[in-house]
């Protein structure tokens, strides 16, 4: 079988504040054939947008090759259009000119153009909108302007990054539906889709293919065979047995809990922007009534409203602070994790304390700096400097923010934000 | 720091640079470049062997009927100045925008540039063209166009670099990914995305251009006088012949054709620029104006646009096809030389120009001349602090009346704007009239002119920033019942700060800049002085003294920059961080 796309041993990194890089993929390969969708799904931070940006010729990776059609990418492909997730339309130019705007950059002449433009626009189901501008449009109708803008330059790769994360719940099911059957009848010009996507459900329901892409460096940790016949429907037992047990593999590799869920070890941890509020809802839903302690995940994301890549970082976060545990695809509380539901707020914050001073090293590092000092005071900045000497600046923003937010909230210390400093006082 | 808002004339953008609040080592070279530059200047100056009492221009005949004619010539020399802008805006502002070692010269370039006062420049640019063109008037109009293009040009230049810097990322990546050539994406995404902040910025450098075109039409340098048909110059005329029928004639003049222009160009182009706002849902209430209705709907008007985008894109067809994107890694080592080779000829420049600013001012300056000029300056300073204080005191409390009232502040934004354009020069003479009348002290009296002009931007941005203030907000501190000191310290003043700050800082630069020519005024032959800055630069101006001319500037440019860096910039920072509304 002809490939259309191969990708081989793509390995990506950006700099850290000192010398090394972060490693962000690591020798990732995959292949995609004439007529297949493939999706490539996993948790931010695994790089899946990087990748895609890459196959795209829109960012260079540090090693390994990317070929389309045999030839390698070197820069944007006349044969891939991309689908972007913010939409990414000119906001000054009307719906016909956005569309054009591809054929425009390769000289195809303003007769032809027009009237290729027009056809990507009917076939999209926008006619009577082409004079319109975005800002005039719903969601669904602008990710509509954005398909027909990648189909008009009829190519042969259509890439899809989280194409449709930004619309509610059913214009996004209208559009993937009208998006399938637009593929089964072939009235697109395309021979392949390659969509990238956290949101599992949907890649079981597009796809012919599944890539699972692991994190921290991303690579590609599972393959997986979708053979259920299109139209597919969510309710099927044997639809939902694969989503539980794409969840599972997501999860599975929190087996390895001693070493950390999150990259980075001691003061260096990767902290994730989880409020503590967000915590404590995640667990009272946990410990009520149906779930009583224990919960599955795929389960849960449901009714929260969540998708995966809002409920694992808070189900890892609890995970690290001992109130629960996460595997195979479930959510367990600990003893720990029962009696803090059971708290008043007040006793919540001193368990909430004990727990952060003892399993988060950066913020109990704070506070020994902060006890340490006569002053009992010490600028962000020390700390934002050494984070930075493990990890890239926004990561190490995020990551002292998020200890700042703990430490505030079990009042292990105090913060000035418009001084930038740490303190013991507390400003009762 | 570009901030944008929605408020109904546009946005309120203060163009200034980055977060750097002490001047670096950039800041100080190329501090030292501008000197020299006028060093130069003046030193080319000097050599003009100027004949005794030469006249460049024409008679002014006060005659109504020439008026009309005047006011065009001003209005054209207006509008040569802003269409020189804007090509040097485009020109430098991307320059900047797309290498970092021009950006590193041209930003405190600018930043400086903005804070020199203006009107002290005429006296060498004057000299300069006169020598370009000798003996013809084009070297006259030529300085007073260049007079206007330095008051307008910078804050332009630093406002389009802004929004080059910010471009959203998505709609970059939708620009390589389809492949757009540089030239396409500059008129498709990068100029379309400038435009709402440029304009902007435009029409406020337009609103104080007809101060300086007022003022540089005719002026004295030397045994040189400049008299050049337009406003300014019959002014000057009627000032001379005490003929205050022809002041008033000439304000209601200026007042029509503030009125026309804010009409016929203002408001359409800010009705246009609206459709270049970077939002995702349309605004509720949009700019409107009737000649821009009309406009869209005329027919052969749409004719001559699409001719404009046949020219583009026969232009398009002539630019280089765009190229792969490059890795962008560490600096390599050739980098890193070019960069060092860059900054020795930075500085080898700049220790040239040392040399040559301390071989000019060593030969005609001693250290009392500084000590004078700064004394001097303090004065100055003191005027200008006083009156922005007493101006704010007055305009704060009514801008924010008028701002919570949106029948009110539809009425008055206008009004307050137009004040704002409205060259404060010109009523000038009326106000000495009433000094030399009652026989006031020039040292207090003269100075309430410095601020005449500039108090409408404390005015007119204070009302917007109030328009713009949540009724979420409003109506939870009616519902606290909050007291009315209580309600100010809390309430309307942080929700204000950013946009009063705006305000204040441009009043505050345009009352440095007028105090050159508000220190010493005149009314036939009496002559009205105020001891202070701006009278020492105007009187070394007239008597030809080019050192003083460049010891007066420098001192000056010293003391606005140091007041934009110790006090607006950490104020304005201040209400970016903690007051920001959104």
């Amino acid at each position: 079988m002809d490939e259309l796309l191969v990708v081989d041993h793509v390995r990506l990194a950006y700099p850290k504040g000192s010398g090394e890089n972060l490693l962000v993929l690591d020798g990732v390969n995959l292949s995609l054939r004439n007529n297949e969708i493939v999706s490539l799904l996993g948790r931010s931070g695994s790089g899946k947008s990087s990748l895609l940006r890459i196959i795209a010729g829109l960012m260079p990776a540090i090693g390994g090759s990317v070929s389309i059609g045999g030839r390698p990418v070197k820069g944007p492909a006349p044969e891939v259009a991309m689908v972007f997730q913010t939409f990414a339309l000119f906001p000054w130019l009307t719906v016909l000119e956005n569309v054009e705007i591809g054929l425009e950059a390769q000289r195809v002449p303003p007769a032809e153009r027009h009237k290729r433009s027009l056809a990507a626009i009917d076939l999209i189901g926008l006619d009577g909108y082409e004079s319109a501008y975005p800002k005039e449009l719903s969601g669904g109708m602008r990710q509509r302007v954005g398909l027909a803008r990648a189909l008009v330059v009829h190519p042969r790769l259509l890439l899809m990054d989280e194409a449709f994360s930004a619309l509610d719940v059913l214009t996004a099911e209208t559009l993937r539906t009208d998006l399938l059957d637009l593929w089964s009848e072939g009235r697109m010009p395309i021979s392949s889709i390659l969509l990238v996507t956290h949101n599992i459900e949907e890649a079981v329901l597009m796809s012919d293919r599944i890539l699972v892409l692991a994190s921290n460096p991303g690579r590609v940790a599972a393959e997986i065979k979708v053979d259920l016949p299109q139209p597919r429907n969510r309710l099927d037992p044997t639809f939902r047995a694969l989503v539980d047990d794409i969840y599972a593999r997501m999860t599975a590799r929190s087996g390895k809990a001693a070493q950390g869920v999150f990259p980075g070890a001691g003061i260096s941890m990767h902290l994730p922007g989880v409020s503590p509020n967000l915590m404590a809802g995640l667990l009272e839903q946990v410990a009520s009534e149906p779930y009583r302690g224990k919960a599955d995940l795929p389960a849960l994301a449901g009714p929260l409203q969540m998708e995966i890549d809002d409920l694992f970082p808070v189900a890892e976060t609890l995970q690290l602070l001992r109130f629960a545990e996460v595997a195979e695809g479930d959510i367990r509380l600990t003893d720990a994790g029962r009696h803090f539901v059971e708290l008043d707020p007040d006793g919540r914050k001193k368990m909430f304390a004990q727990h952060v001073l003892a399993y988060v090293p950066l913020t109990a590092h704070i506070k020994r700096v902060l006890d340490e000092r006569a002053s009992h005071a010490a600028p962000a900045s020390r700390f934002s400097d050494e984070l930075e000497d493990h990890m890239s600046v926004q990561f190490a923003e995020q990551t002292l923010r998020t200890a700042t937010s703990w430490g505030r909230y079990g009042e292990v210390f105090a913060y000035d934000e418009d001084a930038g400093v740490f303190s013991l006082d507390n400003p009762a | 720091m570009a901030r944008r808002d929605s408020s109904t004339m546009g946005q309120p953008s203060l163009a200034v640079a980055g977060e750097r609040l002490t001047p670096n080592l950039y800041d100080i070279a190329i501090f030292i470049l501008i000197a020299a530059g006028f060093v130069a200047l003046a030193h080319g100056a000097r050599e003009i062997a100027a004949p005794a009492d030469r006249l460049v221009g024409e008679t002014i005949v006060l005659d109504p009927l020439r008026l009309p004619e005047y006011v065009l010539r001003t209005t054209l020399r207006m509008f040569a100045a802003i269409i020189a802008s804007l090509i040097f805006t485009f020109v430098v502002a991307t320059l900047a925008a797309k290498s970092r070692k021009a950006e590193l010269v041209i930003l405190p370039a600018l930043d400086i540039l903005q804070s020199v006062p203006v009107l002290g420049f005429l006296t060498f640019t004057v000299a300069f063209f006169l020598r370009l063109f000798p003996g013809s008037e084009l070297g006259a109009e030529c300085a007073a166009v260049f007079a206007i293009f330095t008051s307008q040009a910078w804050n332009m230049t630093f406002s389009f670099y802004q929004s080059l810097r910010t471009v959203p990322r998505d709609l970059v990546e939708v620009s390589r990914h389809f492949g757009l050539s540089p030239w396409l994406t500059f008129w498709r995404l990068e100029a379309p995305f400038a435009v709402p902040g440029l304009v902007w910025n435009t029409m406020m450098s337009m609103s104080g251009g007809w101060f300086f075109v007022v003022a540089s039409e005719a002026i004295t340098v030397g045994d040189t006088t400049i008299k050049l048909p337009g406003i300014g110059s019959w002014l000057a005329v009627a000032i001379d012949a005490k003929d205050i029928h022809a002041v008033v004639l000439a304000v209601i003049a200026m007042a029509v054709v503030i009125l026309l222009y804010d009409q016929l160009v203002f408001r359409p182009i800010v009705a246009w620029a609206a459709k270049f706002r970077f939002e995702q849902t349309a605004a509720r209430e949009r700019p409107r104006s009737w000649v821009y209705d009309v406009w869209r709907r005329a027919r052969l008007v749409r004719r001559a646009t699409q001719a404009v985008g046949w020219f583009n894109r026969f232009l398009e067809g002539w630019t280089p096809r765009p190229a792969a994107p490059v890795a962008s890694t560490e600096p390599s080592a050739t980098t890193r030389l070019l960069d060092g080779f860059w900054l020795a000829l930075v500085l080898a420049v700049v220790a040239y120009a040392l040399w040559h600013i301390v071989l000019f001012t060593r030969a005609s300056l001693g250290f009392d001349d500084l000590a004078t000029a700064a004394g001097l300056g303090l004065l100055t300073f003191a005027r200008v602090a006083v009156l922005i204080a007493l101006a704010s005191l007055v305009w704060v409390p009514i801008g924010v009346w008028i701002g919570l009232r949106p029948w009110a502040a539809t009425k008055v934004q206008p009004v307050a704007q137009f004040l704002a354009a409205f060259p404060a020069n010109v009523l000038f003479p009326i106000a000495v009239v009433a000094i030399v009348a009652w026989r006031l002290d020039p040292n207090v009296w003269l100075s309430p002119l410095m601020v005449l002009g500039t108090q409408w931007y404390i005015l007119f941005n204070v009302i917007a920033g109030a328009s713009a203030f949540p009724t979420d907000l409003r109506e939870a501190s009616t519902l606290f019942r909050l007291r009315h000191w209580q309600w100010w310290r809390h309430v309307i003043v942080p929700g204000i700060l950013p946009y009063y700050v705006t305000g204040a800082l441009t009043a505050a630069g345009g009352s440095w800049n007028a105090s050159i020519v508000a220190e010493v005024a005149s009314w036939g032959d009496t002559r009205l002085r105020a001891a202070g800055l701006g009278s020492y630069i105007a009187e070394a101006t007239e008597a030809g003294d080019y050192a003083r001319v460049v010891l007066g500037i420098g001192v000056m440019s010293v003391m606005v920059v140091s007041c934009n860096r110790l006090l607006w910039r950490p104020l304005y920072r201040l209400a970016e961080r903690r007051y920001r509304l959104d």
